[in-house]
C-alpha cells in the first residue's frame, strides 16, 4: 500500500490494527487459559506482556509516516472551528489581505505578461531589432532603405526585414475607412516565425518597384469586408490603388500595433528609398541558427564601418547594434511598472503586519489555551505548527479571493492605462500568476502568522494558567515593532504619492509654448483618387483648408505635418555654414512643415521678423522660421532674421531665416526639458518638392483654432470635408487641450494609484495603531485604574497613553523619512518631469499622517482616561 | 524459565528475526510473537508491544505483505508474508548477520586463546 492510499484509508487502516491487537490478545488469554490460568488473571497478564495498547497503536500509526496529515487536518479542523466562533476577526483579517494580495496580483499579471513573458513568436529570444549607434547621441532607431538592403545583403549571421508605418483608406469593398496599415518587406513574416492565417507571404519579386500591387489583410479586416472567405481573386481598394489579396495574417497580428493592410516595402517609388540620409524605416532580425549575439554585433559593426568608409557623407561615425526586440517593444513602460508593483508590495506588507498585529492581539488573549495544551503534553513544535496552520489558512483565504479580485480587475486595470500599454492583447493571468499569488499567500501567512506562534508559552506555563502573567515584555516590543513597520511604509507611500501629485500640479501649470485652449486638431485622409498626381493633391489640400475656414466657429486654419504634444517626429540636421558637418556631429531640430495662419491657430509667439506667407512659394527663396532655442543654440542670439540656415534634407540651397518664434513644448509638458532635440523649425509647406508630396499627404494634419469650443465643430466639419467623391476621412479628433493633459497621462494615472496606494496604506497603519492602542491600554486597565486611586488625573492617563503612541509615531516618521528618501530617488529615475522631494511635500505629508495617528489613538486614550479606579482595585 | 537472565534484542536485530519467521510461511501477529519467544528458548526478550510497530513498518517499506484469513481457531486474523523484496532484504540481512557473529566469535575465541 503506497503513501498516498495509506492517507486516504486511514480510517480502515484504524480498524484493522484494532483487529489485530484484538485478535492477539484473545489469543494469548486463550493459551494462558488452556495453560491452567485463571481468566481475570490471563486477560491481565496478556495485557501487561502486550503493553499499553493505546501506545502500540500510536507506534503503529507512526509507521505509516502519514502522522502529520492527520494533525494537519486536526489544525485545520480545529482552525475552522476557532474562526468560526470569531467571524468579525476572520473576515477583516481575510479582506484585509484579500487586499493586498488581489492588487499584487494584477500588478504582477500585467509585469509578467508585458514585461517577463517571452514574445509570442518561436524562438523570441533569437529576435532583434537593428538600431543605428552614434558615439556622441548614444542608440538611435531608423535605417534608410539603401542601408538596409546593403546590411541585409552583407550579413551572414541574421536574416532581416525592414518594415515602416504607413495607413490609408480603404474604398472597397465596404464604406471608405482609413486605417493603419505597414509597408514590409519580403522576408517579415518568416524572420518573425509567424505562419499566415491564409494565402502566402510576399515573393522577394514582389518587394520590388513596378511589381504588380499585392496585399497580405488582418484577420480583422477579412472578417469585415470579405466575411472570412476565400482570397482567391479578392481585390483590395487602398489609397487609390487596386491591391491583389494574397494573404491573411494570423489573428491578433501587431507589429508595434495594429496593422489592417500590409504592403510590400520594395514597390514603394518615393525618392526616399534612394536616400542614404531618410532613415525612417525599422529593422527586425532573427539571429541565424547557432550564432551568437556577440559574433552578430561584431558582423554589423564590421558591415557599418564599412559602409561609413563608402558613404562618409550620411554613414561616417554611425554603426549598427542588435538589440533584443522584447526590450525595444516595451519600451520606457518598464519602469512605471516595476514602480507600481513596488507600490502594491508595499500596501501588501502594511496588510500583512496589519494582520500579523491582529493575530498577535489574538494570540495574547490566547495564552491561557495555549498553555493549557502544552501543560497536557503538547510539544513546542507542535502548538508553533498549529498557530501557523491557522495563518497559513487565513494567508491563503486571502489569497483565493484576491485572486478572484485581480480576475476581475485585470482587464479594467488595463483599461485605464494611459496610451497604449504594449502587448496589452497578451494580458492575463496564467499559471506562473497563480503560483506567484500561492506562494505569496503562503509566505505572508507565515510572516504574520510567525510572530505570534514563536510566543508561544513553554516557560512559566503553571503563570499563564494562574492568570500571573499578562502582557510579557517581549509581545508588547513586538506589538510596537509592528505598528512602527506600518507607520514608516505608509509615510513612504504618501511622500510618493505627495511627490507625484506636486510634480503633476507644477507641470500641469507649466506654459506649453502655445495658447491650447480652443484649438482642434485632426489627421485627414484626401481622396484616394488625387494621390497620383502632386498637383491634384495640392488643390485637394487648398480645398480642404477653404471648407473649413467657412465651418462656423472655424477662425483661422492650418495644415502641418507634425502637431506638437502628439506623436510623430521629423528631425533634421542643420548647419549655419555651407558645409554641413557629419551627421553624427550635426545639430538636428525638430522641422515641421506648415502653412500660413499655423502661428494664428497655435497662439505661439512671434520674437522677430515675420511668419510664413502665401508668398512663400516652390520655386521662390527657400525660407524658414526658427524657435529661440535654435537661434539661441546656433547663434547665441534672438535677433537672428536674415540669417542663412542649411538644411541638407530640405535641399542643397541656403534657406533664408525670416522669423524667430517662441518654443513650443512639443514632446509634452513633462518630457520636454529632458528631450534629446530641443531646437524647432518651420518651413513652408508650399515649398514641399512635389515628389514627396504623396509621402507628406498620408500624414497631414490640420489645425483650427475656434470661437466656439472645438468639439462643437467637429460634427459639422466631417461633413464638409467628405469632398465631392464622398471619401475623404477625418480621423484623430483631438483638442490641443487634450493633447497637452495626455502628454501628462502617465503622470497623473501614476499620482492618481499612489495616491489611492497612500490613502490605504494610512488607512491600515492607523487601524492598525488604534488596534495595538486599544489592546495594551485595555491590558492596562488595572494600573490606570490604580494610578487613578493614587491621584492621577484622566488627563494624566490619557497623557500617558499618547505619549506612548507618539513615541512609536516618531519612530515610525524617522524611519519612514529614510524610506521616502530612497522611494523619492526611484521615483526621480523612473517617472519623466519627476521633481525632487520638496521639504514641503515630505512635511505636509509626515503631518497628514502624524495627525491622523494621533486622531487614531485618541480614541484608547480617552477610554483609558475614563478607567474606573473602583472596579480596578476590586478586580485586584 | 529456567534462568530469569533475558537479553535486550540488539539493534535491528528484530526485523531479521521476524523475516525469518514469516519467511517460513503466512503466519499472525501472535503465532511471530509465540515462536520468537520458542525458538529464541526464552533468552531473548521481545516486548510484544514494540512487534506491531515493526511488522506495519516491515509491511509499510514493502518486505512484507498481509491478507486477512481465517485462523485455526475460525476467526479472521492478519496474516503476513514475505514479498520477493522481503526475501532478498531477509537473505542480504541473514547474510550481514552471520559475518558480523562469526567475526564476533572468532575475537572472542583469540582472546581465550591468548589467556592461556
Amino acid at each position: 500500500m503506497n503513501w498516498w492510499a495509506r492517507v486516504w484509508r486511514g480510517a480502515k487502516l484504524e480498524q484493522q490494527l484494532d483487529h489485530e491487537l484484538r485478535f492477539h490478545l484473545d489469543a494469548h488469554e486463550a493459551d494462558l487459559i488452556a495453560r491452567g490460568v485463571a481468566p481475570a488473571e490471563a486477560r491481565r497478564q496478556a495485557q501487561l506482556a502486550l503493553g499499553l495498547s493505546e501506545r502500540v497503536k500510536e507506534q503503529c500509526r507512526d509507521a505509516r509516516g502519514t502522522r502529520w496529515v492527520d494533525d494537519l487536518l486536526v489544525d485545520v479542523r480545529y482552525a475552522f472551528r476557532t474562526f468560526r466562533r470569531l467571524p468579525g476577526f476572520a473576515t477583516i483579517a481575510v479582506l484585509v489581505l484579500a487586499l493586498g494580495i488581489g492588487a499584487t496580483t494584477v500588478m504582477f499579471t500585467v509585469v509578467n505578461s508585458v514585461l517577463l513573458r517571452p514574445l509570442a513568436y518561436p524562438e523570441p529570444e533569437r529576435l532583434v531589432t537593428l538600431l543605428g549607434s552614434i558615439s556622441t547621441v548614444g542608440e538611435v532607431w531608423g535605417a534608410s532603405y539603401p542601408d538596409f538592403v546593403d546590411i541585409q545583403r552583407q550579413s551572414r549571421t541574421v536574416t532581416m526585414a525592414a518594415w515602416r508605418y504607413a495607413g490609408g483608406t480603404i474604398s472597397a469593398p465596404g464604406d471608405p475607412e482609413y486605417v493603419d496599415a505597414r509597408q514590409v518587406s519580403a522576408g517579415l513574416f518568416t524572420v518573425l516565425g509567424l505562419p499566415l492565417a491564409h494565402g502566402r507571404v510576399f515573393s522577394p519579386e514582389e518587394d520590388r518597384p513596378g511589381a504588380a500591387p499585392v496585399a497580405i489583410i488582418s484577420y480583422r479586416l477579412w472578417q469585415q469586408r470579405f466575411g472570412g472567405g476565400s482570397i482567391a481573386g479578392q481585390r483590395l481598394a487602398f489609397d487609390g490603388i487596386s491591391y491583389g489579396v494574397v494573404g491573411v495574417a494570423p489573428a491578433g497580428f501587431s507589429l508595434d500595433g495594429d496593422a489592417d493592410v500590409i504592403t510590400p516595402l520594395g514597390q514603394t517609388t518615393e525618392p526616399r528609398m534612394r536616400n542614404r540620409f531618410a532613415r525612417f524605416l525599422r529593422v527586425t532580425a532573427r539571429l541565424a541558427p547557432g550564432v551568437a549575439l556577440g559574433e552578430v554585433q561584431s558582423e554589423l559593426a564590421l558591415i557599418a564601418r564599412r559602409l561609413a568608409e563608402q558613404f562618409p557623407a550620411s554613414n561616417a561615425g554611425r554603426s549598427v547594434v542588435a538589440r533584443p526586440l522584447q526590450r525595444e517593444i516595451v519600451g520606457d513602460v518598464g519602469s512605471a511598472l516595476w514602480l507600481l508593483l513596488g507600490a502594491v508590495s508595499l500596501v501588501l506588507l502594511i496588510a500583512c503586519v496589519n494582520v500579523a498585529s491582529l493575530m498577535l492581539a489574538r494570540a495574547i488573549s490566547r495564552d491561557r489555551e495555549l498553555a493549557t495544551r502544552v501543560a497536557l503534553g503538547a510539544s513546542r513544535a507542535r502548538v508553533v505548527r498549529q498557530c501557523l496552520t491557522e495563518s497559513a489558512i487565513l494567508g491563503l483565504a486571502g489569497g483565493v479571493v484576491g485572486v478572484l479580485l485581480a480576475i476581475a480587475s485585470v482587464q479594467p486595470f488595463v483599461a485605464f492605462w494611459p496610451g497604449v500599454l504594449p502587448r496589452a492583447g497578451e494580458i492575463h493571468l496564467d499559471w506562473r500568476v497563480l503560483l506567484a499569488a500561492f506562494g505569496v499567500s503562503l509566505v505572508s501567512g507565515l510572516v504574520f502568522g510567525l510572530a505570534p506562534a514563536l510566543r508561544v508559552p513553554m516557560d512559566g506555563v503553571e503563570g499563564v494558567l494562574r492568570g500571573a502573567r499578562t502582557v510579557a515584555r517581549n509581545s508588547r516590543r513586538l506589538h510596537s515593532a509592528f505598528v512602527v513597520t506600518e507607520l514608516a511604509l505608509a509615510l513612504v507611500l504618501l511622500v510618493s504619492a505627495g511627490m507625484l501629485v506636486r510634480t503633476l500640479l507644477s507641470l500641469q501649470s507649466l506654459d506649453a509654448g502655445l495658447n491650447i485652449r480652443n484649438v482642434l486638431t485632426t489627421r485627414f485622409a484626401v481622396s484616394p483618387g488625387v494621390l497620383g498626381s502632386p498637383e491634384q493633391i495640392q488643390a485637394a489640400w487648398q480645398d480642404i483648408l477653404d471648407r473649413a475656414r467657412h465651418v462656423p466657429g472655424v477662425q483661422f486654419a492650418a495644415l502641418t505635418d507634425i502637431v506638437p504634444m502628439r506623436g510623430g517626429v521629423n528631425t533634421l540636421p542643420y548647419s549655419i555654414t555651407p558645409a554641413v558637418p557629419p551627421p553624427s556631429v550635426a545639430p538636428v531640430a525638430l522641422a515641421s512643415s506648415a502653412t500660413s495662419d499655423y502661428l494664428k491657430v497655435m497662439g505661439i509667439p512671434l520674437v522677430a521678423g515675420r511668419f510664413i506667407d502665401d508668398h512663400d512659394r516652390l520655386g521662390g527663396e527657400p525660407v524658414v522660421v526658427i524657435d529661440e532655442n535654435l537661434a539661441l543654440h546656433a547663434f547665441g542670439r534672438r535677433d537672428v532674421v536674415d540669417q542663412q540656415l542649411w538644411v541638407p534634407a530640405i535641399g542643397p540651397a541656403p534657406n533664408r531665416i525670416i522669423g524667430v518664434v517662441g518654443h513650443v513644448r512639443h514632446w509634452g509638458l513633462a518630457q520636454d526639458d529632458g528631450s534629446r532635440v530641443r531646437d524647432q523649425m518651420y518651413y513652408p509647406l508650399a515649398q514641399v518638392p512635389r515628389s514627396l508630396l504623396r509621402t507628406w499627404a498620408s500624414f497631414m494634419s490640420m489645425v483650427m483654432r475656434t470661437s466656439v469650443s472645438p468639439n462643437d465643430v467637429v460634427a459639422p466639419l466631417r461633413r464638409d470635408l467628405r469632398g465631392i467623391a464622398n471619401d475623404q476621412v477625418m480621423y484623430g479628433v483631438r483638442t490641443m487641450e487634450q493633447l497637452a493633459s495626455e502628454s501628462l497621462a502617465r503622470q497623473r494615472f501614476l499620482a492618481q494609484l499612489f495616491a489611492i496606494f497612500g490613502a490605504v496604506a494610512l488607512l491600515l497603519a492607523c487601524v492598525g495603531l488604534y488596534g495595538v492602542l486599544a489592546y495594551l491600554t485595555g491590558q492596562r486597565a488595572r494600573e490606570f485604574g490604580v494610578r487613578m486611586a493614587l491621584g492621577a488625573t484622566a488627563g494624566d492617563v490619557m497623557r500617558l497613553v499618547l505619549s506612548q503612541s507618539a513615541a512609536l509615531i516618531v519612530i515610525g516618521v524617522s524611519i519612514g523619512i529614510g524610506g521616502a528618501w530612497v522611494a523619492a530617488r526611484l521615483l526621480v529615475r523612473s517617472v519623466e518631469g519627476m521633481r525632487a522631494a520638496e521639504p514641503l511635500t515630505v512635511a505636509g505629508m509626515t503631518g497628514v499622517l502624524v495627525a491622523t495617528a494621533l486622531l487614531a489613538s485618541a480614541i484608547p486614550a480617552r477610554r483609558a482616561g475614563r478607567a474606573d479606579a473602583v472596579r480596578a482595585l476590586r478586580q485586584e | 524459565m529456567a534462568r530469569n537472565v533475558k537479553s535486550d534484542l540488539p539493534q535491528g536485530t528484530l526485523d531479521l528475526l521476524i523475516l525469518k519467521i514469516v519467511a517460513l510461511g503466512p503466519v499472525h501477529g501472535y503465532a511471530i510473537a509465540q515462536r520468537l519467544q520458542q525458538a529464541s528458548r526464552d533468552v531473548v526478550q521481545v516486548p510484544q508491544g514494540s512487534l506491531y510497530p515493526a511488522l506495519h513498518r516491515l509491511e509499510n517499506r514493502g518486505l512484507l505483505a498481509a491478507d486477512w484469513k481465517a485462523s485455526d481457531t475460525g476467526r479472521d486474523a492478519k496474516f503476513y508474508r514475505l514479498t520477493s523484496k522481503g526475501r532478498s532484504a531477509l537473505e542480504e540481512e541473514a547474510a550481514d548477520w552471520r559475518r558480523l557473529s562469526d567475526a564476533v566469535a572468532a575475537v572472542l575465541r583469540l582472546s581465550e586463546a591468548g589467556a592461556k
